[in-house]
């Protein structure tokens, strides 16, 4: 294992007497898209926020960058976007990038080229300067994107990103998100698209609180001999039950 | 660095919440001014002074006073049985060159008003017995002058003005209270005053911060702000930094309030009043985050206030402790509103400085070092780290 940018082993989360995470295992390498798939309440974001160190594991280890998570320093190098939009709504786009820049920890003299560019991602230019408060759903999606984006993180971490975005900007996120890891950085990445699972360089599938197939799409298709991963999702889960 | 941009993200926020401002500072005023009128409605209410052996001209000067009524007695012992009788409501006897006052007490505005009344009185008869006899001494001492060479006119102005400076400290007599019930403190609203600004600062900056770090955590914005690398200490002294900038504007606007409206006479130094408040504001702030971890509304949150803010009230010295059962005086001393107000009593009524207040100063940083600890430490359960 080289260069695994993060690396879940025989991670174990319970919350309560409720086990969700019973035995994961993943790893995310340099240069790698990795999407995380399952049916709702498998425990996708709970993977993502063990990872991250915002939730304690019962067992097993979380190491991001060879670190062993919880570590406050590593999270200047991460982009986190939550499941949840997070923003602070009576500021406005603006003011909520530069916050979450200051927060990062990007060099004063870098701030406004970074929202500047990072609105452009996600097409938000124009509304910048508008309150949050009035931003439609998908706005806001852009705009928690945009945030988890700034500063050029090595490692992203997205958690479920498009929801509620159009086709049109779907498909300019991707290509972002492709020259991201073009560059060598690593993103992890839930979702409930399965369109946007074949776009991944690796699919993980989680179901009862293990990962029950990590591979490539291609790899995936042939080895339960369907044509998509949205089949290969609903077959899994069949056997499964 | 960071917690300057908390503390700028934070004051922004509130700046744009227009309402909540609204309340915090208009609300005190709006309350300061109802007691106001409440209060000067009551000083109307009539007294009746009983004199004896009193000089004629502080008797008639008294008389003259709005709302006064003097009767004359000719010995203690009869004004003694008018003022248990109810027929006066206090006593003024004068022996040798000092003044003794008796107060029935059983109205601390009655009392209060007889206190202003003879002050105004004594000095108004003052002013006019040393302006003639100035006069006179005056017109003596121009005329000797006169008659006097230069040099000896240089040293005999000095001694008079020697004499003169002499003359004033003698009549000034010394003025004793008794009270027949109570003492001097039983005044209720010169007594509440520093308490109800104390009470004003905590509770709303209790409530609004706890809130504020309430919608934090509801948001997500807490989580994915400690998704940052920044520290847990930072995000709580930016806090800090903004509710007590806020404190201070709310305590000029208060004292300012009080002052102008209520008339009431600060003594002491305004900015040690605004000292003590700031550092009030900020144990509220450390008090309304802990509180707010273990609230999941702002329903939730509304809560603690019958349950937190409101006894505070109640042991905070407005009602006299002495009487109480000692646990309950113990209690007391977990309170926070406590060490305020008597350190802004102090400051307000005394003109008392700053070093006198050191226990009760020592004892609210403690108060906010330990709070400021338990929030700190109170995040690692948003993040291990
Ligand atoms: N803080 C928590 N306390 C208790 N239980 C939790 C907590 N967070 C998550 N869970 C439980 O863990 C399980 C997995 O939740 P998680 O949010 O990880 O699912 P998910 O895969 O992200 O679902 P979705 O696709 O709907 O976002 C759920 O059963 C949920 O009830
Ligand atoms: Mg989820």
């Amino acid at each position: 294992m080289t260069n695994a940018i993060i690396d879940l082993t025989h991670l174990v989360k319970k919350f309560g007497k409720q086990t969700v995470l019973k035995d994961i295992n993943l790893q995310v390498m340099s240069g790698e898209i990795v999407g995380l798939i399952g049916p709702s309440g498998a425990g996708k974001s709970t993977v993502i926020k063990t990872a991250l160190g915002m939730e304690l594991a019962d067992g097993g280890s979380a190491t991001v960058f060879g670190k062993v998570m919880p570590n406050r320093q590593l999270l200047a190098r991460i982009g986190y976007m939550a499941q949840t939009d997070a923003l602070y709504e009576t500021l406005s786009g603006r003011e909520n990038l530069k916050f979450y820049a200051q927060m990062k920890g990007i060099h004063k003299s870098e701030i406004s080229d970074s929202i500047s560019h990072v609105a452009d991602v996600v097409n938000l230019a124009d509304d910048l300067d508008k309150r949050v408060s009035g931003y439609s759903g998908g706005m806001m999606r852009r705009l928690s994107l945009a945030i988890a984006l700034l500063g050029n993180p090595e490692l992203l971490i997205l958690d479920e990103p498009t929801v509620g975005i159009d086709p049109a900007l779907r498909r300019q996120i991707w290509k972002e998100l492709n020259a991201i890891r073009d560059e060598e950085r690593s993103i992890l990445i839930t979702t409930h698209v399965m369109d946007e699972a074949e776009l991944c360089d690796k699919v993980a599938l989680l179901l009862g609180g293990k990962v029950i197939a990590f591979d490539e799409p291609v790899v995936l298709k042939m080895q339960y001999k369907v044509d998509s991963i949205e089949e290969v999702f609903l077959k899994a889960e069949g056997e499964f039950k | 660095m960071r917690t300057i941009a908390i503390m700028n993200r934070v004051i922004k926020e509130l700046l744009r919440d227009k309402r909540t401002l609204a309340l915090m500072f208009l609300a005190p005023i709006l309350i300061l001014w109802l007691m106001s009128v409440i209060f000067t409605a009551n000083s109307t209410t009539n007294v009746n002074v009983g004199t004896v052996a009193i000089s004629s001209s502080v008797s008639t000067n008294l008389n003259q006073v709005k709302h006064v009524n003097v009767k004359h007695y000719q010995s203690t012992k009869t004004a003694r049985k008018a003022l248990k009788d109810d027929k006066i409501d206090a006593i003024i006897h004068k022996s040798g060159n000092d003044y003794t006052i008796t107060h029935a007490n059983t109205d601390s505005s009655k009392t209060s008003a007889v206190k202003m009344a003879f002050r105004s009185a004594l000095v108004a008869a003052n002013v006019k017995t040393m302006k003639t006899q100035l006069g006179a001494a005056k017109a003596t001492i121009n005329k000797l002058q006169k008659m006097l060479p230069v040099q000896a006119q240089q040293k005999l102005r000095a001694q008079s003005q020697g004499q003169v400076s002499a003359s004033k400290q003698s009549a000034s007599p010394k003025i004793t209270n008794h009270y027949v019930y109570g003492d001097s403190s039983t005044g209720f609203f010169d007594k509440m005053l520093p308490i109800l600004m104390g009470f004003f600062v905590f509770f709303f900056v209790f409530l609004i911060s706890g809130m504020a770090l309430l919608k934090e955590r509801t948001s997500g914005t807490l989580s994915r702000l400690l998704a940052t690398p920044v520290k847990r200490s930072e995000i709580v002294f930016g806090y800090m930094a903004s509710y007590g900038i806020l404190a201070v504007f709310q305590t000029i606007l208060i004292v300012v309030a009080t002052i102008w409206l209520l008339g009431v006479e600060v003594v002491g130094s305004v900015f040690n009043i605004i000292i003590i408040n700031l550092i009030l504001a900020l144990v509220a702030l450390a008090f309304g985050i802990l509180l707010s971890t273990f609230a999941n509304s702002e329903f939730q949150m509304m809560q603690f206030i019958p349950l937190v803010v409101i006894p505070q009230v109640f042991f905070s010295g407005i009602i006299p402790m002495d009487s109480m059962a000692s646990w309950i005086k113990d209690i007391s001393y977990v309170i926070p509103i406590k060490y305020s107000g008597d350190a802004v009593t102090g400051i307000m009524m005394q003109g008392k400085n700053l070093t006198s207040f050191g226990l009760d100063i020592g004892v609210l940083l403690i108060f906010l070092v330990v709070l400021t600890i338990l929030n700190v430490v109170g995040l690692k359960r948003y993040r291990k780290v």
